[in-house]
């Protein structure tokens, strides 16, 4: 390669590279959108490559996927069994379970390709969950990238109905239970249930279009979506550049980091290849979704410990501890069990999307951000996430109810009962003890800039007092420990004018004010040491 | 690929004490919390000493090297295997040798790249730090004036506020044509006119046992056992057989008749024989774990809990209503047979369901 190079460079001629950029800038502009971008400073942070997972899983996912595609046949129509799997044949099936036979295990390869879809779908749903705690914790959302937020919030919202529709197109037993529970779901709708359930199966379940139709919303639809919002979720990360974490020379004005080309380039592309060897070594080492075990769905038969996979969980454990009310009047029933849950999940999710709006409103906060917040100074906010979790994960456990009270010889009662008073004390719980720990470590980082680092260190002093050594920290770590901003809660002003007249205080201000008092009041904070604290306290004694 | 070759001699000069702090905010002496600014540039080994940027060029190689040859031991295992060799591997246990095979190669053929371009960064690549500005997405306030102008300009041009017939004749049009849309689609499914209310089941239909596909008799059905019973004429191979064994499923037991709490439940019985729908009434799961003691079926999806000796009441679980009872009798022959059809729909309740 090199000789080839130099040997054209003496005959006078650029670089075979140089030469197809050339060619190509006047036609796409190349040059000018390199100039910023092929040096683009990225920070460095080993959280910031939790959303570089989810952009490779879904790599993985299309690539995997468009090979299953070559083999799946997404039709109903029913087939006998006559493969090499021997426990099934005879069996009556539909093709799309038949052909997932051949996959597995008549396609060279197939199953390899068919646990790496799988794998990598389970990976990329958890990725985006963590990826989107990390930007929530940090305050990532703020201003300038609320829409950014949204952008990766819906991708995981579709990612959620992407994968539901993936593991359901097999049509084994475990799949075609799960389609069972959205048809049920679907005909608790008020009013139009049946219809809606009549448009989605082509007429009565299970029907004979709804592996198609799935088949054309999981390949075709939800991933088309997916791709434009995840393009235009990285178009804005390089438009807003990528936010940073406090520390030298770190400012809101600018961004600290090395350069993406080369470093980013390496380590981005490097990162792809070793999220994907990773994901094939667990499907070469871990079965997944073994269909022939479960066999071809049919609507009268069932195994015990169903599951959806792990990110429907929560909407399996809201429907599996819903108190089974149903309101019967007039000729018609209002199907609230099932119902309720079916709205509450949405809701759930909803939360966590509009909260970046919620807290700008509250706080009366609309400056630009791009140091991100050490969550312990934002108690409030860590508190709401950790709160949200805590709601995600009980639920989770009410969606396994069945496999805790089996795995831990638990009374599923009990379980169920725990989940149901858990949805509504364990957020609050999580909330209270999660802001405590933040308040806590916000004292302990103002006596760490006052008073230095507890070095272990015991000394006696000739008077016979023992004394622990602090040693003061350096100037980046004191910047580090103080950077943050502690807002003033809004102020509705006096209650009454200057006149000594009541002044009508909008209520919504009021509430406005009151929350704003619980983010940034007294107990919302604790206030940041002051450069005269820190002198009054180093110049006279210095250690203590 | 020379990339070694700038850190051959590290001039004087770059070396971190030559460095002053660039970027960032200047400490202000007196501030005893302000921003130290960007910190000197620290060298690694590999900068300075040729002999360390050396071995971090072999490792680098070397994982490349390890990658072609997880490469090329793949297509050695896609060609050696057979697709339905199973092998014993500790401590997987059995597993298929092409999948197991295939799925480390494949590994190795890519962390050997990812790995490679990983180590090539950190050790061989520069890792100065620079310092970018921020610009402000917004527009300044002549940008903003400007466009606004253009919009403005582009309205009036259009007369879209001059001309109110064909603004709201637009509106008018652009709301209704996507109705043809919606539409179109009304053929995704026939209505649900009264099929949800409707089973297979009708007067004097015989009830097939499922395991031995013969006419279920009295005396096949003991006191403890559980029988799943279908209607006759029901064929696998019949182009509605799932739609119509997912409404017609039955769960057939034996209480004795001085044990049924449910007085319309005894009278719907045949000598303390019931048949029940097994759609659970939640979201219609088959209900199939029987506890014989106490007649109490489980739905293994959402754990709703039925008493069978009492009208299928629920007892536990987010189910909202009971199981239907199919009534139930015994024909000429000695086979039990249907009443009828189940007087309520079966299965998840739905707003019609009355």
């Amino acid at each position: 390669m090199s000789t080839t190079t130099e040997g054209s460079t003496r005959r006078g001629k650029k670089p075979v590279g140089q030469r197809a950029a050339e060619w190509t800038d006047p036609r796409l502009g190349l040059y000018k959108l390199a100039k910023s971008n092929l040096r683009k400073i990225f920070p460095d942070h080993w959280s910031f490559m939790l959303g570089e997972i989810c952009l490779y899983s879904f790599i993985i996912l299309i690539l995997t996927g468009v090979y299953l595609t070559l083999f799946f046949h997404p039709s109903m129509n029913e087939v006998v069994y006559h493969g090499p799997y021997a426990p099934l044949q005879g069996v009556r099936m539909s093709e799309a379970y038949a052909s997932t036979l051949h996959i597995s295990f008549e396609v060279r390869g197939g199953l390899l390709i068919r646990q790496i879809h799988h794998w990598a779908a389970l990976i990329f749903i958890a990725a985006m969950l963590v990826h989107m705690m990390r930007v929530f914790f940090t305050g990532g959302f703020r201003k300038p990238r609320e829409i950014n937020w949204l952008f990766g919030w819906t991708l995981l919202f579709l990612g959620m109905f992407t994968g539901f529709t993936g593991y359901s197109l097999p049509d084994d037993l475990l799949s075609g239970t799960g389609i069972r529970f959205a048809d049920g779901a679907v005909l608790a709708t008020p009013v139009v249930g049946s219809y809606l359930s009549f448009f989605l199966f082509g007429g009565e379940f299970p029907g004979h279009d709804i592996v198609a139709r799935f088949y054309s919303i999981h390949i075709l639809l939800l991933p088309g979506l997916m791709a434009g919002l995840l393009t235009a979720h990285l178009i804005l990360v390089f438009y807003h550049k990528h936010t940073q974490f406090p520390g030298a020379g770190k400012t809101e004005k600018n961004v600290v980091g090395m350069p993406l080309l080369p470093i980013y380039a390496a380590k981005a592309g490097g990162f792809f290849f070793l999220v994907f060897g990773v994901i094939a070594a667990i499907a070469a080492t871990v079965s997944i979704n073994p269909i022939w075990t479960m066999g071809p769905y049919r609507p009268d038969q069932v195994s015990t410990g169903a599951q959806p996979d792990w990110y429907m969980g929560f909407s399996e454990g809201l429907i599996r501890v819903m108190p089974g009310w149903e309101i019967n009047a007039w000729g018609h029933t209002l199907v609230l069990g099932v119902f309720i849950p079916l709205m509450i999940f949405p809701v759930v999710l909803a939360a966590i999307a509009v909260y970046p709006f919620i807290e700008a409103w509250v706080t009366g906060d609309k400056g630009e951000h791009h140091i991100l917040d050490r969550p312990r100074n934002r108690p409030v906010r860590t508190g709401l996430g950790m709160a949200w979790l805590s709601l995600y994960f009980v639920l989770l456990i009410g969606g396994g109810n069945d496999l805790w009270a089996t795995h831990f010889h638990l009374s599923l009662n009990w379980i169920t009962w725990f989940v149901r008073i858990g949805f509504f004390v364990v957020p609050v719980l999580t909330f209270l003890v999660t802001k405590r720990i933040c308040l806590g470590l916000q004292r302990r980082d103002r006596d760490k800039v006052l008073h230095g680092r507890e070095t272990g260190i015991i000394k006696r002093l000739p008077h016979g007092e023992y004394i622990e050594v602090h040693e003061p920290l350096s100037q980046e770590q004191r910047h580090v420990l103080t950077a943050h901003v502690q807002p003033e809660p809004i102020d509705p002003g006096p209650e009454v004018d200057e006149n000594g007249v009541e002044r009508k205080i909008n209520p919504v201000s009021k509430v406005r004010a009151k929350l704003s008092r619980g983010f940034y009041g007294e107990n919302g904070q604790i206030a940041k040491p002051t450069v005269e604290e820190y002198e009054e306290i180093t110049s006279g004694h210095g250690h203590h | 690929m020379s990339e070694t070759g700038s850190h051959n001699d590290v001039p004087e000069q770059n070396l971190p004490s030559e460095h002053g702090a660039h970027g960032g905010d200047v400490a202000v002496p007196d501030d005893p919390f302000a921003n130290p600014g960007h910190p000197p540039h620290e060298f690694r080994r590999q900068d300075i000493d040729e002999r360390a940027a050396k071995h971090s060029e072999r490792v680098t190689a070397g994982l490349f090297g390890l990658s072609m040859l997880g490469t090329i031991a793949f297509i050695a295992c896609f060609v050696i295997f057979p697709v339905d060799k199973i092998v014993f591997i500790f401590p997987f246990g059995n597993v298929s040798a092409l999948n197991f095979s295939l799925g480390l190669t494949l590994a190795v053929a890519l962390i050997g790249i990812g790995a490679g371009a990983v180590h090539w960064a950190r050790t061989l690549m520069s890792d100065e730090e620079f310092s970018d500005d921020r610009h402000s997405a917004g527009a300044d306030d002549a940008l903003r004036e400007n466009v606004e102008q253009q919009w403005i300009q582009g309205a009036k041009e259009s007369g879209f506020g001059r001309r109110k017939l064909i603004r709201n004749t637009m509106f008018g049009a652009l709301t209704l044509v996507p109705l043809a849309g919606v539409v179109i689609l009304r053929d995704l499914g026939p209505l649900p006119e009264d099929k949800l209310r409707h089973t297979l089941w009708s007067k004097g239909k015989v009830l097939i046992n499922q395991n031995t596909n013969k006419p279920l008799r009295p005396e096949d059905v003991v006191v403890g056992s559980l029988t799943f019973a279908m209607p006759e004429g029901l064929e696998e191979s019949q182009e509605d057989f799932q739609e119509q064994i997912a409404k017609a499923a039955l769960m057939i037991i034996r209480i004795k008749p001085e044990d049924i709490k449910d007085k319309r439940e005894r009278d719907w019985a045949h000598q303390g024989i019931v048949a029940f729908s097994k759609i659970c009434t939640h979201v219609g799961c088959p209900i199939s774990l029987y506890e014989q003691q106490t007649h109490h079926v489980l739905c293994p999806c959402h754990q709703s809990t039925f008493d069978l000796a009492d009208g299928a009441r629920v007892i536990f679980g987010p189910a909202g209503h009971a199981l239907p009872q199919l009534r139930i009798s015994v024909n000429d022959e000695g086979n039990l047979v249907a009443l009828g059809d189940f007087e309520e729909p079966v299965g998840p309740a739905f707003w019609e369901r009355g």
